[in-house]
Order: structure tokens, then C-alpha cells, then sequence
């Protein structure tokens, strides 16, 4: 972590005669090295990011992005990658040893903590500007008004189907409720199930459950109304039409398309992140179609999904300002347009929106899917978190047997609760 | 910990026997080369167990938000931090998983770990081969078996239910899916994973038992199972007593391996003291909250390390 600690190791073994100096080395080594570690000195042309691109593909394509811009603005950027789930805490313990990066990608989800905690610069006041983000993502970006993420890209969830398996089973691309409930039924066949999505613990479960609790009308501040009730209904009805895999309670998103792309389901509910892993297998035909809605002509409400750039609030207004410019550079419509015909995402830029569509065709779909797209923290903010774990294991012991009144009702006492 | 201290200072005592000029220096070096053995095991405690340790404690009296790491600012909110874990349902639940999974593992590693010590005991061809592949568990970090037994016990598509499938015993065991199942399962698993360790450490202990003692039991005419509960037992305790409480040290706090199998549900089926204090601190971010479930499963780590340190005592003399 620091460089320090031999400098000191060298200059204590001069004096060590006696056992107990020896002992008294040691501790001032130690006292040494934990005070060399909370001053962190910043080099003046070196700027952090802390992501969590830590698959190789994804670091790779930051690391390019962070090359140019670093030489379009003359300066040396720093890629840190750490696992998704630790990007918060460690930033949290970063920020209390007054060594944040310079900028950090949040998941949008967890930048409203961040920002509530007051950790976070508004980026208009670093210069950047939101003339081409549709409003929605301005919002996606924003906590109490303050525009604290840039989004390079974001994501939502659509509806996959095995081409083949469909047009084997003659059956239509499902757009309701009841015909995709129809559709799954004829589908599932011997080992095969007609859907797969995922109901495990963690946020994946969850965001894969707010589609069919918004399109239905329903909403993260009232969890047992009767159109969150009805969504978990319709859940419930799926699995015991068999149309679902008991295991769906213990899916992964990753697992979802790890069966989709055995042929162990003809249909899934998943992202765009998953495109790269399912082109690797070439005798899948795959396409895309919006999540069915409950009544024909309803609007498929989906979660927006995505990582934000923010820059910490560190206190010295002369980086801010140069963290703004590499947030403005990495976020700008060609790297964005760059950024997400590698991963499949759709671009936060309006216009570079437009001419991924051109590029992608079939993902068409997912596109339209953003546009009508919500986030999860907008009407809770940092009060997400508690609601995601209520709501887990809400649809989690209704799938495994309780009434999904009982179990959304004491889910919302939990939630309340705010324990 | 406390065994540390002690072995330290025993050579310091032995080490200073020479003939000195002047008695009362003497006397002083050798209390400072004592103090100086003593000294680094005792800063590395306050500075690793000590200081932490009460942190803790101090932290769940305290409102510790993530607002915290900017301002340093966390105060102090009396018992709120207490009354609203106790009054919380899954923690009650958990309190009752982490006790049921505890004692589950440690029977099942126990026994059959016992077992498997008293088989390898006797000399038989490939024996040391079939010992060291039994190891293996051991040696898979947690995580990767962890993610191993989930594919495995896929209710579909997992190993363990097709075999059942293929010799006729059904095959569609709701291992991880059904809140009724999942503890069990995971029970298993780590039992799975434990039984290395508790039949390395119990076949040493068996190896240390003399001979003479079975040969003078067969003389006596004594059965296999009379020299079992009357040799084997006695002469194994200590070394019992030690694979019981470092089993129990590292089950009772488990999370890694059920964050890989289940991630607590489904259901909060498996939530645990481990899983719910991280839930508390990395998921919800409220630190005080977490660090009360932490604290309670200090304390019954303590009170198990009492009891622990009583039985050594009353052995000892």
C-alpha cells in the first residue's frame, strides 16, 4: 500500500542491539507504517478511476477509452477495478482515509448513498453538459436534483427467445401477460422449460421483478398493493403452470443464461450484458422483443440499469475540475457510441443512441425498452437498498409457498420498519 | 490467544539463569527481556484484536452511516442500534439457523471425521494415498465448493438429482429451493467440507495413544468397541475438546459458504448471524446495526472460549 515501511526497516536495524530495542524497532515500524499510510501522495499528472470492470473484456475497453482521453487531455489515467458489490464499501473506507480516486463508476443504483453521504461533486458545476441526455437518464444520474453521474451507457431487461424453438413450436413472440403465459406453457417440454428468470437473493432477483411490478401499475413505495400482489401472482401462477424452473429461486441472472443457452429454456428475461457470452455459442438463434405487458397497449416499464462516472468530493478543486473533463471525455457521444457497440449497452447520448440503433438493428428493441425505462432508486434514493432485501425475500417465500398477499404485506412492515 | 502469551514468557524465565555482578540490575534486564518477549504478542492483540474488538462494541451504540466516513461524525444513540436488531424477526430466525447449522456441522464433521480416523488407523495397502485424497475438501477454497455444490444441487439440472434419478430415488429433491431443505443442504455441504480437518487432527491424536494400551485391552479380552469407549475415547479427549472448539470457531461464524450457495434465501431459509451482519453493514450500509450482530457472535464465541479454557484448566491439574 505505501512505499515507505523499508526506508524505515533499514534505519531500525542500524540501532537493534538488545532484544527488547529489537521489539521497540518493531512497534515503531509498525506506528511507521500506519501513519505513511493514511498521507497518500497524489501525483500531479496521475488520475484514478475505480470501476469494476474486472472482466477482462470490459477492463480492456476502459483501459482503451482511458488511453485516449488521457492523451486528448495530457494526462496519465489509472484504471482500478475491484468486484461490483465492493465498490461502495471500499470507496466508504477510501473516503474515511481521505484517499478516494479521483473518479468512481458507480452502479447507478448506489450512487444516491454516495451522494447522500455528501461524497459527491455536481457535475454541472465542473462544466459538463446534459443537452443530448434524454431527461430520464439525466434523472438516472441525479440524486435530489443534482446531476452527480454521468452515464456512459445503460442497460434494461428484455425479453430473449430461441428463434428456433419458437418458429419449431410455431409459437408468436409473446406481448401480454396471458400469451406469454401461453406461449411458456406450450414451450416447456421434457427437460425444457418455457422460461427462465431469475427470482435469487441479491439485486438480481429484484431487477428482474420491478418490470412486472411497474407495467402493472405498481410501486416500490406501497409493496402490498393489489398490482404488486397481482405481479408476484402472476409469478406464482408461471412456476406452478411449470413453466419455470423450481430452481428460479436460486437463479442468478448468469444462471438464467447459462440454461438459456443449454437449451434447458426457450425464452429468458435478461440484459444486454449477457449478448457477448451468448454470441460465443454461434448455433443459437437468439432475438430480443419487450417484456409482455399485463393488458395489450400497456407500456412495458422496465429498470434502468447501468453504472454512472461521478467525481469524489476530495477537496481539491484543481483535480475535481480535471476529473470533470476525463468524466466529460469518457462520456462524450463517441466514446459512448465506442463503449456500447462493445458491450451491447445502449448509449446514455441521445444522438449516439441514434446511431447505435443503425449499427445494431436487432437490438432495436431494447432500445425502445430504455426509452420507457425506470430507475429503481428515483422515488427512494439511498432508501433502495432496504426495500431490495424486503421485496427478496417477499417474492422468495411466495414463490416457495406463502400467499403473495401475506408475503408483500410483511414485506412492507420491514420495509417501513427500516431496520 | 492467551496460550500464545504464556509459551512466550516461559523461555524468557529459563533464559536468564547466568551469574551477574550486580543482583539488582540483573534482576531489572531480565524483567525488561521479559517485558520485551511479552511485548510485540501483546501490542499485535491491542492493535488487532483489542482495538477492533471494542471499536465494535462502541460502534453499535453509535448512529454509523455512511456519512460518517466524511464527517467522522457518529453519534451516540444509546440502545436504538440493539432494540431494533432484537425486534427485528430475521434475526431471531438467524440467531436459531446459526445455532442449528453449528451443531449440525460440527455432529456430522465429528462423527464421521471420528470414523474415518479410526478406519485410517489401520495399516492397509493404499491407505496413505485413499488419507490424502480425503484431504482434498480441505484444500478447495470455499467459494469454488461452494459454487460447485449450487450446480450440484440444481433441482433440474444439478448431479446429485440425476443420480438419484438414474437408481430410481426420485430426483426431484428441493435441495436449495425449498426453505424447508435449503438448511439441511447446506448443512451437508459443509459438512462435506469439514471432515478433513476433523479426521487429520483426530488421526494424529490417535497416533499418540501407545500401543500397549490395545495390546493389554485384547489381552484382557476386551471387544472392539469396549477398547473403543474405554481407550480410544479417554486418551482422544484433549485432542477432542480442541477440534470441537476450533470447528465451532469457524462454523459458528459462517458466510462465505452460504453466500455462494444461497445467498441466505430462499426466504431467509439460511440467513445467519455471518450473513445477516453483512447484510446489515455491506448491503444496507448501517454499521451500527451490523455491529451488534457482530458483537452478539463475539460473545458466543466468548462464552464457548470460557468454557474451553475451564475444561483445559481442570485437565491440567
Amino acid at each position: 500500500m505505501t512505499a515507505h515501511p523499508p526506508v524505515a526497516a533499514h534505519r531500525a536495524r542500524g540501532r537493534s542491539r538488545g532484544a527488547v530495542t529489537s521489539f521497540a524497532a518493531v512497534s515503531v515500524l509498525i506506528a511507521g507504517a500506519a501513519l505513511t499510510g493514511c498521507a497518500q501522495q497524489r501525483d500531479s499528472d496521475v488520475y484514478t478511476v475505480m470501476n469494476s470492470s474486472t472482466d477482462e473484456t470490459y477492463h480492456r475497453w476502459d483501459a482503451e477509452a482511458m488511453a485516449r482521453c488521457g492523451k486528448q487531455l495530457g494526462v496519465t489515467i489509472e484504471q482500478q477495478s475491484v468486484p461490483a458489490s465492493q465498490v461502495m464499501t471500499k470507496a466508504l473506507r477510501m473516503a474515511s482515509s481521505k484517499s478516494l480516486p479521483d473518479i468512481v463508476q458507480f452502479d447507478a443504483s448506489e450512487m444516491p448513498t454516495f451522494a447522500d453521504a455528501g461524497g459527491l461533486v455536481d457535475l454541472r458545476t465542473l462544466g459538463l453538459a446534459t443537452d443530448d441526455v434524454p431527461e430520464g437518464i439525466v434523472d438516472f444520474g441525479s440524486y435530489k436534483g443534482t446531476y452527480y453521474g454521468a452515464a456512459r451507457s445503460v442497460n434494461t431487461l428484455a425479453l430473449f427467445y430461441n428463434k428456433d424453438i419458437l418458429d419449431e413450436a410455431g409459437v408468436q413472440v409473446p406481448t401480454t401477460w396471458d400469451e406469454l403465459r401461453e406461449a411458456a406453457k406450450k414451450l416447456t417440454e421434457g427437460n425444457r422449460y418455457g422460461l427462465a428468470l431469475s427470482a435469487g437473493g441479491a439485486e438480481d432477483g429484484v431487477f428482474q421483478f420491478t418490470p412486472f411490478m411497474w407495467s402493472n401499475g405498481g410501486d416500490e413505495t406501497d409493496l402490498d398493493s393489489p398490482q404488486v400482489v397481482e405481479a408476484l401472482d402472476y409469478w406464482k401462477a408461471l412456476l406452478q403452470d411449470g413453466s419455470l424452473s423450481k430452481s428460479t429461486v436460486n437463479w442468478t441472472q448468469a444462471d438464467v443464461n447459462d440454461q438459456f443457452m443449454a437449451g434447458n429454456a426457450a425464452m429468458m428475461i435478461n440484459g444486454p450484458w449477457q449478448v457477448e457470452t451468448l454470441n460465443t455459442k454461434k448455433s443459437l438463434h437468439w432475438e430480443i422483443a419487450q417484456i409482455p405487458v399485463p393488458e395489450a397497449g400497456a407500456d412495458s416499464v422496465g429498470p434502468l440499469g447501468g453504472a454512472v462516472l461521478t467525481v469524489p468530493n476530495t477537496g481539491d478543486t484543481g483535480r475535481e475540475k480535471t476529473a470533470g473533463r476525463i468524466v466529460a471525455c469518457l462520456a462524450s457521444e463517441k466514446e459512448q457510441l465506442t463503449y456500447a457497440l462493445n458491450s451491447w449497452m445502449v448509449p446514455a447520448n441521445e444522438k449516439a443512441a441514434a446511431k447505435w440503433r443503425e449499427e445494431v438493428p436487432e437490438l432495436d428493441a431494447l432500445a425502445d425498452q430504455v426509452a420507457a425505462a425506470r430507475s429503481r432508486t428515483a422515488k427512494l434514493g439511498a432508501g433502495w437498498s432496504g426495500v431490495s432485501l424486503a421485496l427478496q425475500s417477499a417474492f422468495q417465500s411466495a414463490l416457495t409457498g406463502q400467499s403473495s398477499e401475506t408475503a408483500l404485506q410483511r414485506a412492507q412492515q420491514r420495509a417501513t420498519s427500516g431496520n | 490467544m492467551t496460550t500464545s502469551t504464556v509459551t512466550a514468557v516461559a523461555p524468557a524465565e529459563t533464559s536468564g539463569k547466568a551469574t551477574a555482578p550486580d543482583p539488582g540490575r540483573q534482576r531489572l534486564r531480565r524483567r525488561l527481556a521479559q517485558w520485551g518477549f511479552v511485548a510485540p504478542a501483546v501490542v499485535f492483540m491491542l492493535l488487532f484484536f483489542g482495538y477492533p474488538l471494542v471499536r465494535n462494541v462502541v460502534m453499535s451504540f453509535q448512529h454509523y452511516t455512511p456519512k460518517t466516513f466524511f464527517t467522522g461524525e457518529a453519534p451516540f444513540n444509546g440502545t436504538d442500534n440493539w432494540s431494533s436488531v432484537f425486534q427485528d424477526v430475521l434475526f431471531g430466525k438467524a440467531l436459531w439457523h446459526t445455532l442449528v447449522f453449528t451443531a449440525g456441522s460440527l455432529l456430522g464433521q465429528f462423527c464421521i471425521g471420528l470414523a474415518l480416523a479410526v478406519f485410517f488407523n489401520r495399516r492397509f495397502p493404499l491407505g496413505g494415498v485413499l488419507r490424502s485424497l480425503i484431504l482434498l475438501p480441505w484444500l478447495v477454497p470455499m467459494v469454488v465448493s461452494g459454487i460447485v455444490w449450487r450446480r450440484i444441487l440444481d433441482q433440474d439440472t444439478g448431479v446429485l438429482n440425476t443420480f438419484l434419478d438414474t437408481v430410481g430415488l426420485g430426483g426431484q429433491t428441493p435441495w436449495l429451493t425449498s426453505p424447508d431443505m435449503a438448511l439441511l443442504s447446506v448443512i451437508l455441504v459443509n459438512i462435506w467440507i469439514g471432515i478433513p480437518f476433523n479426521m487429520v487432527i483426530l488421526y494424529g491424536g490417535l497416533q499418540e495413544i501407545p500401543k500397549e494400551l490395545y495390546e493389554a485391552a485384547s489381552l484382557d479380552g476386551a471387544s472392539g468397541w469396549r477398547t473403543f469407549r474405554s481407550i480410544t475415547l479417554p486418551m482422544l479427549k484433549p485432542v477432542i475438546t480442541v477440534v470441537l472448539v476450533l470447528g465451532f470457531m469457524s462454523t459458528v461464524k459462517i458466510l462465505d459458504l452460504i453466500l455462494a450457495l444461497t445467498d441466505g434465501g430462499p426466504a431467509d431459509a439460511t440467513q445467519t448471524l455471518g450473513t445477516l451482519t453483512y447484510q446489515n453493514s455491506f448491503v444496507e450500509l448501517d454499521f451500527g446495526a451490523g455491529a451488534v450482530v457482530g458483537n452478539v457472535l463475539i460473545l458466543i464465541s466468548a462464552v464457548f472460549a470460557v468454557f474451553y479454557l475451564r475444561a483445559n484448566r481442570t485437565e491440567g491439574k
